[in-house]
């Protein structure tokens, strides 16, 4: 009956720590997230979206500049990064299993995913701003390419090699080749948590500043030229919080708050589609 | 040491001093026996006896792994199919494979029992219907699956998924079928269903089936060969190897002395 009691005990005890610890991690996440909204959503309106680059002193303007080229930055960073990190995951875990090089490139693109964003930014600095003479919102999406790619080919090789071995011979049984296996069987197996690693990963990239400084840099005029320097929601809005300027600060959490509600609905957005597809 | 016999049905696979190796180890220690066609062909023993092992070997399912090796031959209709010029592809066409665990595909219903049939190359919806609608009534599913074909597989219940894997191994119409401990993970009603199928293929495939379970060999298989330690003990009309076994080996395993 002790015994009994002390192990209720017990439980109870590390029921209540859990469920503190629980509510203790997302205290932080709600506490900037209703900060944000309480300090920026003031500032958010319709000129803040498509309005102009404000001008020193002028109260009047918007991010448009900076939005379009995030996206831009983001949405190419996304397409190098997206094939080169699912086809090498696909290697490590289908074609180079169990070798000493898979094992060396997997541990290697481990190092990479831990290497200082700033050192990425000035890697890219040196071989593409440098050589061209002039910053470019192309070089920010290298930059942050190198930093998803890691991170979707260490998912993908982990999602796949959850795909249980049956599964896999299963469809050799039937006839199919290594190619068919893959698209077929393998990929639809993981397709989920290829999906989530993908959107963590532009997640992830989306809030950089740093590999940003030296590549994209910023531009304080709305450009659609990837060869030009180009505006980011994250260089912005560091740039705007420094300034002096009470509407140009409103306008920087204007930014947070569309940056961090951008990366929130990616995230809603992939899950949905991860679920729909999955369910297919 | 062995008592293995000559069928009296035609051949359909000839076994012959058959080695297998993972890596360095000695698995399969020269077997040699014929499988008889169109009857059902059961492979008994104790647990690491290679009996799975050996049913690998008749689909090359082996190969997808570096470091397996085989020695010896199996002839299937006097071919050697592991002959390292044999084309797998179509020798997995004609001998099909079920798995221990349900192995359905993260697809619908009828894209896994067409799938076998797209990779041959068959596109025609029609026909598609045809034989995905033939390949599950054959396999005893089709009453409980035609309004939801459409639906995911893996939502089917394990019984269920171990007949649609039936139904999507017999689709491609396959000489021959092996069976891998096919109701190992199931419950016992699902696991008579299976059996039922298994014994409906007699007359119209060789069917080759893995079981540690020595009253299911003896239910449902025409010949039974008794495995140990890699070497087969004794090959022999069910019935047979199961009242008047010929080896002491197989009298103890079968009467439960070991195993």
């Amino acid at each position: 009956m002790d015994a009994v009691k002390r192990r209720k005990l017990v439980n109870g005890i590390v029921l209540i720590l859990s469920t503190l610890a629980a509510f203790f991690g997302l205290l932080w996440l709600f506490w900037i997230l209703g900060t944000l909204l309480y300090k920026g959503l003031g500032s958010l309106s319709w000129e803040v979206f498509v309005g102009d680059p404000p001008a020193p002193g002028d109260n009047t303007g918007g991010l448009k500049h900076a939005i379009v080229g995030q996206t831009i930055i983001v949405f190419l960073a996304t397409v190098i990064g997206i094939p080169i990190g699912i086809l090498a995951g696909t290697y490590l875990s289908e074609y180079g299993k169990g070798s000493r090089w898979a094992n060396f490139i997997r541990d290697l693109s481990d190092v990479m995913m831990s290497i200082p964003s700033i050192v990425v930014g000035t890697f890219i600095y040196a071989i593409m701003v440098k050589p061209f003479g002039h910053f470019m919102g192309l070089a920010g999406s290298v930059s942050l390419a190198i930093m998803m790619i890691p991170i979707i080919l260490r998912t993908t090789d982990d999602m796949l090699r959850m795909v249980p071995p049956e599964l896999r011979e299963a469809a050799y049984a039937l006839g199919a080749t290594k190619f068919k296996v893959i698209k077929d069987v393998v990929y639809r197996a993981a397709i989920t948590g290829i999906v989530t690693g993908v959107i963590l990963s532009v997640a992830r990239i989306g809030g950089e500043t740093a590999p940003l400084l030296f590549t994209s840099f910023n531009n304080n005029f709305f450009t659609l030229n990837i060869f030009q320097p180009m505006a980011s929601l994250t260089v912005t809005m560091y740039d705007y919080a420094m300034s002096p300027y009470k509407y140009w600060q409103d306008l920087a959490w204007a930014a947070a708050i569309i940056l961090t509600f951008g990366v929130l609905g990616a995230n809603i957005l992939g899950r949905v589609i991860a679920h729909y597809k999955f369910k297919k | 040491m062995a008592f293995i016999i000559e069928p009296v049905e035609p051949v359909k696979i000839v076994v012959d001093n058959l080695k297998f190796y993972y890596g360095k180890n000695l698995v399969l220690k020269g077997i040699s026996f014929k499988v008889p066609e169109k009857r059902i062909t059961a492979l008994i023993g104790p647990s690491g006896c290679g009996k799975t092992t050996l049913l690998r070997c008749f689909n090359r399912i082996h190969d997808l792994y570096p470091g397996n090796r085989y020695e010896g031959k199996i002839l299937l209709d006097g071919e050697n199919i592991l002959d390292p010029n044999y084309d797998v592809i179509k020798l997995r066409i004609r001998v099909g494979m079920v798995f221990q665990k349900p192995t359905a595909f993260p697809m619908s219903i009828f894209d896994n029992v067409a799938y076998g049939l797209r990779l041959q190359g068959i596109k025609n919806k029609t026909e598609l219907a045809d034989r995905v609608e033939k390949a599950l009534k054959d396999a005893a599913l089709w009453d409980e699956v035609k309004d939801k074909l459409n639906k995911p597989a893996t939502a089917l219940s394990g019984g269920q998924q171990q007949r649609l894997c039936i139904a999507r191994a017999i689709a491609v119409e396959p000489e021959v079928l092996l069976f891998d401990e096919p109701t190992s993970a199931l419950d016992p009603i699902s696991t008579a269903k299976i059996e039922e199928l298994v014994v409906s293929f007699r007359d119209r495939l060789t069917v080759i089936i893995v079981t540690h379970n020595m009253q299911q060999a003896a239910r449902v298989s025409d010949y039974t060969a008794f495995m140990y330690l890699g070497e087969l003990i004794e090959f022999n009309k069910t019935e047979e190897l199961f009242v008047k076994p010929k080896e002491k080996l197989t009298e103890d395993y079968i009467t439960g002395r070991f195993g």
